[in-house]
């Protein structure tokens, strides 16, 4: 089972979070789980997530990058579900060995995000901070796919990187015979 | 007649409408054709069972003058403005061209001067009964085509006054005095003054009051009294009665009454329309038409076939669509009601030739009668030229609005964040303090009992996308649920819950969205007191969602087994126990959520 976990406040309003959303549609062994529908509130059910996560063998993080980081409900998420004794420290493992996919999208483009540009940093700067909490959690960090100038891209090229994801994602859930312990 | 006499003519006319009605609706003629048929056959011409047939006219007459207060509620001053081109153009437009070529042709048949004009602008007239019932039928009333055909038979409705007052006039014999003009238009406009005044400072408040009585037939008496007094006063004016009906209807159009009076007067309504035409079906005479079949087949035929064509030609210039004109057409052919009338007067007046006078006013009666038949075929020949069906009915509510039954305390909060959001909800209430409150505020608010089907269905919930069920009394509320299930299973209904059992009734039913109207409000008061106590408002916040998550799945949970009597009498003797356990399962869900990652982290 590949659990996707998305965070899009608004995901009507953007055409790229469509695009990604709709490219996982059909596929097996695929459960979304797209916490603002679920938590409209903020009021995570941390139990409901956690047995959704043991029952996977991939977790997928799709998210919007906000301010260098996660949506803030993204971040409650981490906060609220990967807590002590079940993702980390004494007995917390339930996540080892399960492997993590981060698919995220930016606004600004590779200039943007270069010593030279608006964000005064490459986009690698902003990448530790998620990376460690899935290694925190004892989960193996798979190659990232990071959309970048979400906004500016037109149909056809996002497609184009739906259809990528699609098939990263595909080809993890057929690697799911011999699933991680 | 007397009382036993009345019962057993009830009878009758019950039985045969009973009987042929769904029949010729089967058959997709309408009902319209049903109740001729059903004339014919109980008349004096076919079994002979009511020979009554004037004293049924004079009082299913009234049937015409409800439909035309119905139809008036449904036109408020503004919409009836916007009428007046297709009344006063459309109108005169169509007197005059069918009033000519139709007094030509009576000419030309050898009539003298003064008849021929009589029928020919008598014939012009259509009948606004059969006309409107069935355009209604087909639901084109709203079209433009239907709006047009309305015009114009509203202004025959004016037009025929001073044509049957004209009559007597044209005699060669002296007739009975006339008074002078300017004293008929005196009259006229006093009683408009008079029915307009009494409409705005007696009887709206004169509603209002009876409404908060809460008794439902007085408001139905009521009702029905201000059609009459109205249609009265505009008699005794000089004017139509059915003119009369028309103008209170339209003068209480702006009441937030309009969906209460309408669904009270429409049983009437209906049935004395089925009346009026079981009597259009009874004056058949079928002897003199057997003596005169071809010359009686031959004016129909003739003089529908010229209108048909002068209303086509007419079609276009007073803007009705190119393939709607058919349909137009076929709609007006017919005679009008007040054609007999009109012909009784003249045979009196001696204007008529004695034999025509009753040959024409079989004419209408067969016109009448092949009307519905001829729509129906003109119906189809405008799907054949425009390849499609036709346009959806227009109702006032928009497509995928919202309606709220119950606008007490809680739905107006439920109303306000929707106005608030530029939703703009119908509502429904039988509580008349909230009702002028609220107009006030600008809301769309509607007087009546919200769990009447023909009143939800006036209020578009045919068309809504959701349907608010916001009444306090459980047992209406869950009426409500099953009516709106039964007839608009389109519709979601969002529904407030007074208490657990209200909500487990509600979700049997099969409704999802439903909030009990406490619970939240309760909520919002503990985390109060939890912050009061000094926890912090946020942890309060969290403590109160896991509170209600496990409150939600507790509840969720023994919905299975509820209709077993035995299991919850258990379950109520029980209460407190598991009330007590809940409270300290909440207690241990909250320790293990929130409580325990704290003392690890520290720990780690």
């Amino acid at each position: 089972m590949i659990v996707v976990v998305l965070a899009h406040p608004y995901p009507d309003r953007s055409f790229a979070n469509l695009v990604l959303a709709r490219a996982l549609d059909g596929l097996e062994n695929v459960a979304v789980r797209s916490l603002y529908d679920l938590y409209p509130d903020l009021a995570i059910d941390g139990a409901a997530e956690r047995q959704a996560l043991e029952a996977a063998s991939v977790v997928v993080w799709q998210h919007p990058i906000y301010w260098y980081s996660t949506p803030a409900l993204m971040k409650l998420w981490f906060e609220k579900v990967l807590t002590a004794g079940w993702a980390w420290g004494p007995g917390g493992d339930a996540l080892r060995g399960k492997r993590c996919l981060w698919v995220a999208t930016t606004g600004g483009d590779d200039i943007d995000y270069s010593p030279a540009g608006i964000h005064g940093q490459s986009f690698d700067t902003f990448v530790p901070a998620v990376r460690q909490t899935a290694e925190f959690c004892g989960m193996i960090w798979l190659e990232p796919i990071i959309i970048h100038a979400a906004r500016q891209l037109d149909v056809a090229e996002l497609e184009v990187l739906g259809a990528h994801y699609r098939a990263r994602v595909a080809e993890l859930a057929a690697e799911e015979s011999s699933p991680d312990g | 007649m007397d009382e036993h006499a009345f019962l057993v003519y009830a009878a009758i006319y019950l039985c045969a409408a009973v009987v042929l009605v769904p029949l010729a609706s089967r058959l997709g003629l309408g009902s319209v054709i049903g109740y001729l048929i059903a004339g014919c056959a109980i008349g004096p011409f076919g079994l002979g069972l009511i020979r009554e047939v004037d004293a049924i006219f004079r009082f299913a007459e009234f049937g015409v003058v409800l439909m035309l207060f119905v139809i008036g509620l449904e036109l408020d001053p503004t919409r009836l403005w916007a009428l007046r081109s297709s009344v006063f153009a459309g109108g005169s437009l169509q007197m005059a061209a069918s009033g000519i070529v139709l007094t030509a042709a009576a000419l030309a048949a050898g009539l003298p001067p003064a008849a021929a004009w009589v029928v020919g602008f008598a014939l012009a007239l259509s009948s606004t009964a059969v006309a409107v019932q069935t355009m209604t039928e087909r639901g084109v009333l709203n079209s433009p085509m239907g709006r047009a055909a309305f015009g114009i038979l509203l202004f025959q409705d004016i037009a025929a006054i001073p044509l049957i007052g004209i009559v007597p006039l044209l005699s060669t014999t002296p007739g009975e005095p006339q008074g002078p003009l300017w004293l008929g238009v005196v009259k006229v406009a006093g009683a408009v003054i008079i029915v307009a005044g009494l409409g705005r400072y007696a009887v709206r408040p004169a509603l209002r009051a009876i409404a908060r009585t809460q008794l439902r037939d007085v408001f139905t008496a009521f009702a029905l009294l201000v059609v009459i007094v109205t249609a009265l006063l505009m008699e005794f004016a000089g004017v139509s009665m059915a003119l009369g009906a028309f103008l209170a209807g339209v003068l209480l159009a702006s009441s937030e009454y309009r969906h209460a009076l309408e669904t009270d007067i429409e049983p009437f309504r209906g049935l004395l329309m089925g009346l009026f035409f079981v009597a259009v079906g009874m004056s058949i005479d079928f002897a003199l038409l057997a003596a005169n079949a071809g010359l009686v087949t031959g004016i129909v035929l003739g003089f529908m076939a010229l209108k048909i064509v002068t209303l086509l030609l007419l079609g276009r210039p007073i803007g009705v669509p190119g393939d709607q004109r058919p349909v137009f057409a076929a709609a007006l052919a017919q005679g009008s009601e007040f054609a007999f009338v009109v012909f009784g007067v003249a045979g009196a007046a001696h204007v008529l030739p004695g034999e025509w006078n009753k040959v024409l006013t079989l004419v209408v009666a067969l016109s009448l009668v092949v009307t519905p038949v001829l729509v129906a075929v003109a119906d189809w020949l405008q799907c054949r030229m425009s390849g499609s069906e036709r346009e959806p009915d227009q109702v006032e509510a928009e497509e995928g609005g919202v309606i709220i039954v119950g606008f007490g305390r809680y739905g107006q909060i439920v109303g306000r964040l929707l106005f608030a959001s530029g939703i703009r909800a119908t509502v429904l209430d039988h509580d008349p303090d909230n009702i002028e409150v609220l107009r006030r505020l600008g809301f769309r608010v509607f007087y009546g009992d919200g769990t009447r089907l023909d009143l939800l269905t006036s209020a578009g919930a045919e068309h809504a996308s959701v349907l608010i069920d916001a009444i306090d009394d459980m047992d209406a509320s869950l009426k409500l649920v099953d009516l709106v299930q039964e007839s608009f299973p389109r519709v979601t209904i969002v529904a407030r819950a007074r208490d657990v059992t209200h909500w487990r009734e509600l979700r049997q039913r099969g409704v999802l969205a439903i909030e009990r109207e406490t619970f939240e409000s309760a909520l919002r008061t503990g985390r109060r007191a939890l912050e009061t106590l000094g926890v912090r408002s946020y942890e309060a916040r969290e403590r109160a969602d896991i509170f209600r998550r496990h409150n939600l799945t507790t509840l969720e949970s023994v919905l299975e087994g509820w209709d077993d009597e035995a299991q919850r009498i258990s379950r109520a003797r029980t209460a407190r126990i598991e009330f007590e356990r809940q409270f300290q399962q909440d207690q241990e869900e909250f320790e293990r959520q929130i409580g325990s990652g704290w003392n690890r982290a520290r720990s780690n």
